[in-house]
């Protein structure tokens, strides 16, 4: 489908308004940018800017009101519900901030989600998700519930479950705004380590010092607008540990 | 496949609030089951009654007789055509030749009917046999409702007095002979049952009949001259109507029964909307179509009727086949609207149809009830859903 070359998102002219009273409110004022593949990225400024706005429309779950977003090669304005439904579970992950596992799964069930949706046979799936929760360090907890796990641990299901399909970008809304600092950093490093092994795009959206110093560009919004996109050569973090 | 094993997953991680909904409903199968079978059984203990004492096979009326109008009694009869006398010959048929009287129990005046039925008969179920005792008067059986009204018991004698085909009064004695049971009251109430040709005798109408009872599973004659050929289903269609009244009064329980557990269903999907919508937002951006959202939960509301099903089925079963084999015991005439003493027993009765017809519609109904709910969660926005927005 998508030209692995190409840009993984590409917006441009992207205006997004939601109604308001009698009138509306423009959240999005005119967005041009794009995202390659293999890019760890992430949207940053104060909140209020449109941060989820611009990543809502990336995911294909909100449409833009002006202008257009390509993403994965399709058009999101132009999808049907049921062609975006289709983006979102074949390439699309989600991380939220409010981890939202499913309450009644266990973590396996949780991880093993996307894939059944997918309909891919049992065994695959076993294997699959097996081999993410390793890659979150939570082998030992696929039979506990979400109730019983820490934020922390609750966050890193939620990274297991959005990569288990191995997507072409995952996109994490503020995904350490729940979280201590120790565990913001663990969840980073095992997002840096997955970037870097698999080759999947991350895009953030964040306002989170800790976050945002892992990222390797940072798009700046303010207001609706991009004001800045700088592409760090080196992120200090990278390898300084803790 | 997958809806199913989701649904499934819900259900088992719902736990505690899955059981109790499971077992409202599986109460509700049990009451319906358990009521109707009684209604059934009590219904068929009915019919069976009225064809064994009354109907046989089907019945042949003289032209001009009309149950419903005692005044065709004088008119009503006539010889037994040829080819239903020979059926009585063979005891595939019986006579009964019906006559307006008075008698006397006890010095009152009551009118009565007099039927005539040959002692030989075994077509249908009163005890005609004893119709042979002699002892100088005419002997005479009677049922148990009517040896209660009037007072008359077995060995009592009772004068009886009627008018003859010419229009000339007579009298004479008769003597129960046997008071026999039975749950047709329409062959008890008000009449008199005497030998045939006694009553023949009496009416001067040797070798007539009002009516000739055809034995079960003979099969109706075809058409006879100054006859008609009356078929079960004729015969038993004022009994059956009122089986028909009586289950549609019975479904106004079924209705509110059923009301009960649809809005304990309802009432937890519903509830489902507002506490799993950041769930349900989360399924959309998992790549959940709204259909998909929209049979999951229709699904896993619909398997809480298979869940009551089974849980019915672990009490229910054992209890009600108890009651199948003992019988169901009912106070004595607390219900005659059947034209029938209530027996003191009801067999209930629970057919396939009857269970299999309650699983289905409390499954298409829960079906029903989960599907209104989750159409409206499938209506929402992913976004609004993931925030945890509506109300
Ligand atoms: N569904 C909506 N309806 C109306 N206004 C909205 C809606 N979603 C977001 N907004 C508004 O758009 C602006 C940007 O919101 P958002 O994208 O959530 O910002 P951020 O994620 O950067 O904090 C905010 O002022 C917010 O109130
Ligand atoms: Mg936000």
């Amino acid at each position: 489908m998508n030209a692995s070359n190409g840009p993984i998102a590409r917006l441009s002219g992207l205006v997004k308004r939601f109604p308001m009273g009698r009138g509306h409110f423009t959240a999005l004022r005119g967005i041009d940018l794009q995202i390659m593949p293999g890019e760890f990225t992430g949207v940053v400024g104060p909140s209020g800017s449109g941060k989820t706005t611009l990543l809502n429309i990336i995911g294909s779950l909100d449409t833009p009101s002006e202008g257009s977003a390509v993403v994965l090669g399709r058009s999101i304005g132009e999808l049907s519900h049921k062609q975006a439904a289709d983006l979102r579970n074949h390439h699309i992950g989600f991380i939220f901030q409010t981890f939202n596992l499913l309450p009644v799964y266990s973590v396996y069930e949780n991880v093993e989600f996307p894939l059944l949706l997918l309909r891919k046979p049992a065994e695959e799936r076993r294997k699959a998700v097996l081999e993410m929760l390793e890659w979150v360090g939570l082998s030992d907890k696929i039979r506990s519930r979400p109730s019983q796990l820490s934020g922390g641990e609750c966050q890193r299901v939620a990274i297991a479950r959005a990569m288990v399909k191995k997507p072409g970008i995952v996109l994490a809304d503020e995904p350490t705004a729940n979280l201590d600092a120790d565990n913001s950093h663990h969840i980073l490093k095992t997002m840096v380590r997955m970037n870097e092994n698999f080759g999947t795009t991350f895009c953030f959206a964040t306002h989170d010092e800790k976050v945002i110093r892992y990222l390797r560009r940072k798009i700046l919004l303010e207001d609706g607008r991009v004001t800045k996109d700088e592409t760090v050569k080196k992120p200090r973090l990278r390898r300084a540990g803790t | 496949m997958m809806a199913w094993k989701l649904a499934f997953r819900n259900l088992a991680g719902a736990g505690l609030r899955t059981w109790l909904n499971a077992l409202v409903l599986s109460l509700c199968y049990f009451m319906i089951i358990w009521h109707k079978g009684l209604l059934d059984g009590w219904d068929r203990f009915a019919r069976t009654e009225k064809i064994e004492w009354e109907i046989g096979g089907g019945q042949c009326w003289h032209s001009r007789y009309d149950p419903f109008d005692p005044f065709t009694l004088t008119d009503g009869h006539g010889p037994v055509p040829a080819e239903l006398a020979s059926r009585i010959e063979e005891g595939r048929a019986a006579a009964v030749l019906i006559a307006q009287g008075t008698f006397y129990p006890n010095g009152r005046m009551q009118s009565v009917l007099l039927k005539g039925i040959d002692p030989d008969q075994s077509v249908i179920k009163i005890p005609s046999g004893a119709l042979k005792a002699e002892n100088g008067t005419i002997p005479a059986v009677v049922g148990g409702r009517m040896a209660e009204t009037t007072g008359l018991s077995e060995g009592d004698a009772v004068t009886v007095r009627w008018r003859n085909r010419h229009g000339a009064y007579d009298a004479t004695e008769v003597t129960i002979a046997r008071v026999f049971k039975t749950y047709a009251l329409s062959v008890d109430a008000g009449q008199i049952w005497i030998p045939l040709d006694s009553l023949r005798r009496m009416m001067e109408m040797p070798d007539e009949a009002t009516l000739v009872v055809l034995s079960r599973g003979s099969g109706l004659p075809g058409s006879l001259p100054e006859w008609t050929v009356k078929n079960p289903a004729f015969l038993l269609s004022d009994i059956d109507q009122l089986i028909r009244s009586k289950s549609i009064g019975g479904s106004v329980l079924y209705v509110a029964l059923m009301g009960l557990a649809m809005l304990a269903i309802f009432d937890t999907q519903v509830l489902s909307i507002f506490r799993r919508q950041r769930e349900i937002g989360m399924q959309m951006a998992l790549g959940m179509t709204r259909g998909q959202v929209i049979r999951l939960f229709t699904l896993e509301g619909a398997l809480h009727s298979i869940l009551a099903a089974a849980i019915a089925a672990v009490y229910g079963i054992p209890f009600l086949a108890v009651l199948a084999a003992r019988g169901f015991g009912v106070p004595q005439s607390s219900d005659s609207s059947y034209g029938i003493i209530v027996a003191e027993k009801i067999f209930p009765r629970y057919s396939a149809g009857l269970v299999l017809g309650t699983v289905l519609v409390i499954f298409i109904t829960t079906a029903i009830v989960s599907y209104i709910p989750a159409r409206k969660i499938a209506g929402m926005k992913p976004t609004e859903a993931i925030r945890g927005k509506i109300q």
